[in-house]
């Protein structure tokens, strides 16, 4: 009985044991691996642990979001480094969607002049390796900027240079309650336009949501000014003398060229395929969708926001997390221009004065999938809430 | 630059996989040397040397390497294979060298590399001497009315390598005297340059002699001066994996044959003619006296081999960094009995 409930003529069997013996080899090459490595490592006097953390970092980080000195400690090194690479990575992100959606609505356009500059800008930026374009932006960019004394002004509040673009530094009192204030709008806006949602469905009744909605986003937080004690100053940048010939400004916000370079160089890049991939998703909506759209009276332009784009996201949306995906990973190459994202501040300096490759390779690699998978399941969800709800 | 980042990336792999499959060096104490063995099976040295630092490795248009550190690779060479051509060198960033050592690479580690505690006594790592004894400076522009480093303020950019101990002795040194600095860290040394030059920064900080190499770099190295400051000790040496006691032992004593062949005034031209001479330790030298060699598993005229194909340490530091005009003036870099501090243990 039992014989036969492992013999080869038992299918479920023969589908199980191939996949059991796959499983255990792998496991057996990784436990083999993973073994020797140790006692390599404890032949040459490296230990391994995770106890580096701790210690002081003793190195100086060009940028960062967080409170850091070199007196902090790795694991805070790790941390600027991680919001480093997040932060160029959402504006990346950012710029890149809007720009790719720009460009891929432009290539379909009727105006041919409209139409071409798009196709060029889609054929050039995405046939030129990523690396080159970020090299192209920081160096080519730096070098046609002026120096700190000769800085471009805007209205003498911000000053673009090379060493950065200075702002203005926005200082608040009761920052807390203004962004309170801002939830709470975002909230009565979330049920203005459910209610507005309902008397279309039931009555008919057409609710200008788009003026309500923005009055709300307005109103609210200037009460808050107005009442409740929050206030905003602005610390601008001021030109300062450090030698006869050598200058900074001083106070204010500056915006790294790195960053600049980094951000530029990555949305530029990624929005050739995005607008590809809107390209595709709107030549995709059968063309009878807008033929009928049209002979019931919308426009142009309610044709693609109301019939052509809630269907082309659905092709668009997918091909797209990959993008988003990619620009994440390809953001590692700021290390090449010493933007200090994870990469060169962890995976680069920390690495080195420490000398514990295999403990921050892993945890660096970690750190990327966590990001990967964080941004695949948020565009799942979202291409689950575009998709066709079967009733 | 995408093949660097990649580069590293596959050493931090090849250290998993070649730790795991590498075989561990002979015990510490044994007579027996895995890494002669296999340098012997192999035929040539296997060498670690940077990406280009003029007097120091430095490769010309056909992939000849010269310079200090490559004349230690070419030392172990001559000593253990009999030709000091017989060195593969694989040039290596700041960040992947001590991996690519410890991971079996590279065997020797001779790219201008600072012996510090934490690198001798954490990460499996011996230094095995110094070759160039140097300290860190800040390059300026000439016209920035900078003379000295009491003239930095607060707000100044400084750009460096990442990597390396001038980042940490950057950020010592601006902390000592309290100023606030914005620090811009680079891969590459090409990379720094080109940001300095620039003006992304006002100073740029390394080790004296880097920043005298990197000078004529610039698109007009007249603009730019070396401040007299040195803000560190900077003892640039080989280095070798922990435990192989006899790899080591080669390694630091065909440094020390260099210098200790220039103390007695021994160079590769007149090296065989002194055969016979009258002093005991020129004879240990030229291998006509003692039987040093064997301490290694080595023959008697490795020594002389060292001495003749590759020249004491002053002919070295001649050719590479006084004629090349990186740094003329020996300094530190002299014999003890001339002033300097190269001092090495006697060979006997």
């Amino acid at each position: 009985m039992i014989l036969k409930k492992f013999s080869i003529e038992n299918k479920k069997a023969r589908d199980l044991i191939p996949q059991v013996i796959t499983v255990l080899a792998l496991l057996s090459v990784i436990i083999y691996f993973a073994t020797n490595a140790q006692i390599n490592m404890g032949n040459r006097g490296i230990s391994f642990g995770f106890g580096f953390l701790n210690q002081e970092a003793s190195f100086d980080i060009t940028f960062s979001m967080i409170e850091y000195d070199g007196s902090h400690s790795y694991g805070r090194a790790f941390l600027v480094g991680l919001l480093n690479t997040i932060l160029v990575s959402v504006i990346g992100i950012f710029f890149a969607t809007i720009l790719g959606v720009i460009v891929g609505i432009s290539r379909l356009s009727d105006n041919y002049l409209i139409a071409k500059v798009a196709e060029w800008y889609v054929e050039i930026f995405r046939n030129i390796p990523l690396i080159l374009q970020i090299f192209f932006w920081y160096f080519a960019a730096l070098r046609a900027l002026p120096l700190p004394e000769n800085g471009i002004s805007f209205y003498d509040i911000s000053f673009l240079t090379i060493k950065g673009w200075y702002v203005p530094k926005f200082i608040w009192t009761n920052l807390n309650i203004f962004l309170l204030s801002l939830i709470a709008a975002f909230i009565a806006i979330y049920f203005i336009k459910s209610y507005a949602t309902k008397q279309r469905e039931e009555f008919g009744k057409q609710i200008p949501t788009t003026f309500i909605s923005l009055s709300t986003l307005i109103l609210i937080p200037l009460i808050t000014f107005l009442f409740l004690g929050v206030s905003l100053t602005f610390e601008y940048p001021v030109l300062k003398q450090l030698s006869p010939t050598v200058f900074t400004y001083a106070g204010g916000v500056s915006i790294i060229p790195e960053l600049i370079a980094l951000a530029l160089a990555l949305s530029m890049y990624t929005a050739t395929f995005i607008a590809e991939n809107v390209r595709a998703g709107i030549l995709g909506v059968g063309k009878g969708q807008k033929e009928a759209a049209a002979s019931i009276g919308l426009n142009k332009n309610q044709i693609l926001k109301l019939v052509v784009m809630p269907q082309a996201l659905r092709i668009i949306i997918p091909p797209t997390t990959n993008q988003y995906l990619n620009l994440t990973k390809n953001s590692s190459l700021a290390a090449a221009i010493a933007y200090p994202d994870i990469v060169l501040v962890f995976a680069g300096t920390a690495l080195m004065q420490t000398g514990r490759a295999i403990e921050i390779i892993s945890i660096t690699m970690l750190t990327y999938l966590t990001l990967s998978i964080s941004i695949s399941i948020f565009m799942n969800w979202y291409n689950k809430k575009m998709a066709i709800k079967e009733k | 630059m995408i093949k660097s980042i990649k580069t590293w990336i596959l050493v931090g792999f090849a250290s998993l996989l070649l730790v795991a499959c590498g075989q561990g060096g002979g015990g510490a104490g044994s007579k027996k040397s895995k890494t002669l063995d296999n340098t012997k099976k192999a035929g040539f040295v296997k060498c670690g040397v940077s990406q280009g630092l003029p007097g120091f490795s430095n490769a010309d248009e056909s992939g000849n390497w010269s310079g200090i550190d490559v004349d230690v690779c070419r030392a172990v060479a001559a000593a253990v294979l009999g030709d000091a051509d017989k060195v593969k060198y694989t040039p290596l960033s700041a960040k992947e060298r001590f991996t690519a050592l410890t991971s079996g690479e590279i065997d020797v580690l001779a790219r201008n590399t600072t012996w510090t505690l934490s690198r001798d006594a954490d990460i499996g790592l011996t230094f095995v001497g110094v070759n160039f004894y140097d300290g860190q400076g800040f390059m300026v522009r000439k016209n920035s009315g900078i003379n000295s480093v009491n003239d930095f303020k607060n707000g100044i950019s400084a750009c460096t390598n990442t990597g390396t101990t001038t980042e940490l002795n950057m950020r010592d040194f601006f902390n000592s005297k309290n100023i606030s600095y914005e620090p811009i860290a680079f891969e590459k040394a090409d990379e720094v340059v080109a940001a300095y030059d620039a003006g992304r920064c006002d100073t740029y900080t390394t080790d004296k002699s880097g920043l005298a190499a990197q000078r004529t770099k610039m698109s007009n190295p007249d603009e730019h001066k070396v401040l007299p400051e040195t803000i560190s000790k900077e003892p640039l040496g080989p280095v070798v994996r922990q435990g192989d006691a006899v790899w080591e032992d080669i390694v630091r004593w065909s440094l020390n044959t260099m210098i200790e062949a220039e103390e007695y005034g021994v160079n590769s031209s007149n090296a065989s003619s002194l055969k016979d001479s009258e002093n005991p330790a020129i004879k240990r030298l030229v291998g006509s006296e003692g039987e040093l060699g064997a301490a290694f598993g080595l023959d008697n005229d490795w020594s002389l081999r060292i001495i003749e194909q590759v020249g004491n340490y002053g002919e070295s530091y001649k050719k590479h960094i006084a004629d090349t005009g990186i740094l003329p003036n020996r300094g530190p870099n002299q014999l003890w009995t001339k002033g300097g501090i190269l001092y090495v243990p006697p060979a006997r």
